[in-house]
C-alpha cells in the first residue's frame, strides 16, 4: 500500500525537532525509518508530519569516556556493526549487530530508532537492559536520562513523552572480566525474533556474577529472568533452565509452550558463550 | 500536502523533480523518472525487489522517502547495467538459471554486485554463506536459491582470479 500523505519537514536542530513536536501533537520523528515508513506504507499510522531528524547535528558518533560507551541516537546499525570501539567496549551490543535485519536494513537504520520504538522483539531493547544501560532523552523543558529498566513501558510504549527527543545511549565499557551472550532463533536471517536472549555476566573465578538475561519476544516488552539469573550464578544451567520465570503468550510465529521451549534451548546457548574464558 | 523540490542524481544524470512527501524513492523512480527495473513487492521492507543504491549503499527503495534522497547519489539496476559493472553476474545469472520469472532479479543483483564490491576492498572472496547471509534480504519465490547463490559464487572467484 501506499501511505496516507503528511507534511515533511528536515529540522535543523534538536530544539526545533523539539519544539515542532510540540506544534503538531501527532507528528512523528523520522529517523532511519526502517519501521516507520514501513508502518506508514501499510496505514498502521498515519501523522501529519514528519519531522527529519537526520540533518541534526550532534546525535552521532560512538565515544568511549567515564567507563561507559555513548552512542548517538543517529548512529546508523552498518556503522556499529563496524566500529572497533563498540566491538572492543560494547561487545554485546556488536554480538547484536548482524542480527538485526539485513544489509540493506542496517545502512539505513539507526540505535536511537530501534530503542525509541521499542518493538518486543527487537535485539537493541534487550541488549540495553542486560547492560544495565541508560537514555538521554531532551524534551521542551529539561534533558533526562532514564535507566533502561524505567524505559520499556509496555508494547511499543517507552518513557519518552510527546515531546522528547532520543539523543543518546550509554551502556558500561566492559572490562576483562565482562561476559556476553546472544542467540535468537527467527524463521529467515535477519527477521524479527521467535525468541531472543541478550546476556551479560562478570566472571568472578570460575564463577558468575551480576548475571543478566534478558529475553525478547516472550512478553510486551524485554524481560529479565531474575530466578534463572540467580540459578546461573550458581553455576546449575539445569537449574537456570528450569527456574525460567518467563510468561509467553501464543503469537502468530509460535505458541506459548513453543516459546518457552525455545527460551531454554537459547538459555543453553547463551549460557554457554558467558562461561567461555576470554 | 505541499510538494518539494528535490536534486539529485540518478545514474550519474542530474535531476530535478517536485515531489510529494509521502511518495516512496522506488515509486519516484518507476511511476516519475520511468525507471522501473527496481521493482515494489511487498513494500514493507521484507522482500528486497525494490534494492537499490544511495551514496554507495544498499537500500530499500519503499523505506526512503524521495524527498529524502535531496542531493544523494542515486544508482538504480538499469544504471548498474548500462555502465557494464554487473555484465558478469548478468550472464551467470542467465548461464545457470538463477531466474525465472525474473521479479527479484534486480535486487538480487544490486545486493550481489555490493556484496562484491566489499570484496574487492577486502580481497576476501565471499563464501557461500556469506553470500547467503548477505542476500537473505531478498525473496526469490521462483528459484530456491541454489541457482543464484552458485551464480555470485563463480563471480566472485572469477573476479578474484582477474584481480578484481
Amino acid at each position: 500500500m501506499k501511505p496516507a500523505p503528511f507534511a515533511y519537514k528536515k529540522a535543523r536542530s534538536l530544539e526545533e525537532a523539539v519544539a515542532l513536536l510540540g506544534e503538531h501533537k501527532d507528528a512523528r520523528l523520522l529517523a532511519g525509518g526502517q519501521s516507520l515508513i514501513a508502518t506508514l506504507n501499510m496505514r498502521l499510522s498515519a501523522p501529519s508530519l514528519l519531522i527529519d531528524i537526520n540533518g541534526v547535528g550532534g546525535l552521532g558518533g560512538v565515544a568511549h569516556k567515564n567507563g561507559k560507551v555513548e552512542l548517538g541516537a543517529l548512529v546508523r546499525h552498518a556503522e556499529a556493526e563496524r566500529s572497533e570501539l563498540i566491538a572492543k567496549y560494547a561487545p554485546l551490543i556488536a554480538r547484536a549487530m548482524p542480527h538485526i535485519g539485513h544489509t540493506a536494513i542496517r545502512n539505513r537504520g539507526t540505535l536511537g530508532g530501534s530503542i525509541a520504538f521499542a518493538d518486543p522483539a527487537a535485539e537493541l531493547p534487550a541488549c540495553l537492559l542486560a547492560l544495565d544501560g541508560e537514555i538521554d532523552a531532551t524534551g521542551s523543558k529539561s534533558k533526562r536520562t532514564i535507566r533502561a529498566q524505567d524505559f520499556f513501558k509496555g508494547l511499543f510504549e517507552t518513557a519518552l513523552g510527546s515531546q522528547d527527543v532520543l539523543t543518546a545511549i550509554r551502556v558500561p565499557a566492559a572490562s576483562k572480566d565482562t561476559r556476553t551472550g546472544f542467540a535468537e532463533l527467527a524463521r529467515r536471517h535477519g527477521d524479527y525474533a521467535i525468541v531472543g536472549l541478550a546476556a551479560s555476566a562478570r566472571a568472578d573465578g570460575k564463577k558468575l556474577s551480576d548475571v543478566r538475561l534478558a529475553f525478547f519476544g516472550v512478553g510486551a516488552t524485554p524481560m529479565r529472568a531474575r530466578k534463572a539469573e540467580a540459578a546461573l550464578a550458581n553455576g546449575n544451567i539445569d537449574a537456570a533452565v528450569a527456574a525460567l520465570d518467563l510468561e509467553p503468550q501464543d503469537d502468530v510465529q509460535a505458541t506459548a509452550k513453543v516459546k518457552k521451549h525455545l527460551a531454554g534451548v537459547l538459555l543453553r546457548r547463551v549460557a554457554a558463550q558467558l562461561m567461555e574464558a576470554r | 500536502m505541499s510538494a518539494l523540490d528535490i536534486s539529485l542524481s540518478v545514474n550519474g544524470e542530474a535531476v530535478t523533480e517536485r515531489v510529494e512527501p509521502r511518495q516512496t524513492l522506488v515509486d519516484f523512480l518507476r511511476e516519475d523518472l520511468g525507471l522501473t527495473g527496481s521493482h515494489v513487492g511487498c513494500e514493507h521492507g521484507v522482500c528486497g525487489a525494490c534494492t537499490v543504491h544511495v551514496n554507495g549503499e544498499i537500500v530499500r527503495g519503499c523505506l526512503m522517502l524521495a524527498v529524502q534522497c535531496d542531493g544523494a547519489t542515486v544508482e538504480t539496476i538499469e544504471g548498474l547495467s548500462d555502465s557494464g559493472e554487473i555484465a558478469d553476474l548478468q550472464l551467470a545469472f542467465e548461464q545457470r538459471n538463477a531466474l525465472q520469472c525474473g521479479y527479484c532479479t534486480p535486487g538480487m543483483l544490486a545486493a550481489a554486485q555490493d556484496l562484491l564490491k566489499r570484496a574487492k576492498e577486502t580481497k576476501i572472496v565471499p563464501s557461500r554463506d556469506d553470500i547467503r547471509e548477505h542476500l537473505s534480504g531478498n525473496y526469490c519465490r521462483c528459484t530456491g536459491y541454489q541457482a543464484i547463490v552458485d551464480a555470485v559464487e563463480s563471480v566472485a572467484q572469477a573476479r578474484a582470479e582477474n584481480k578484481w
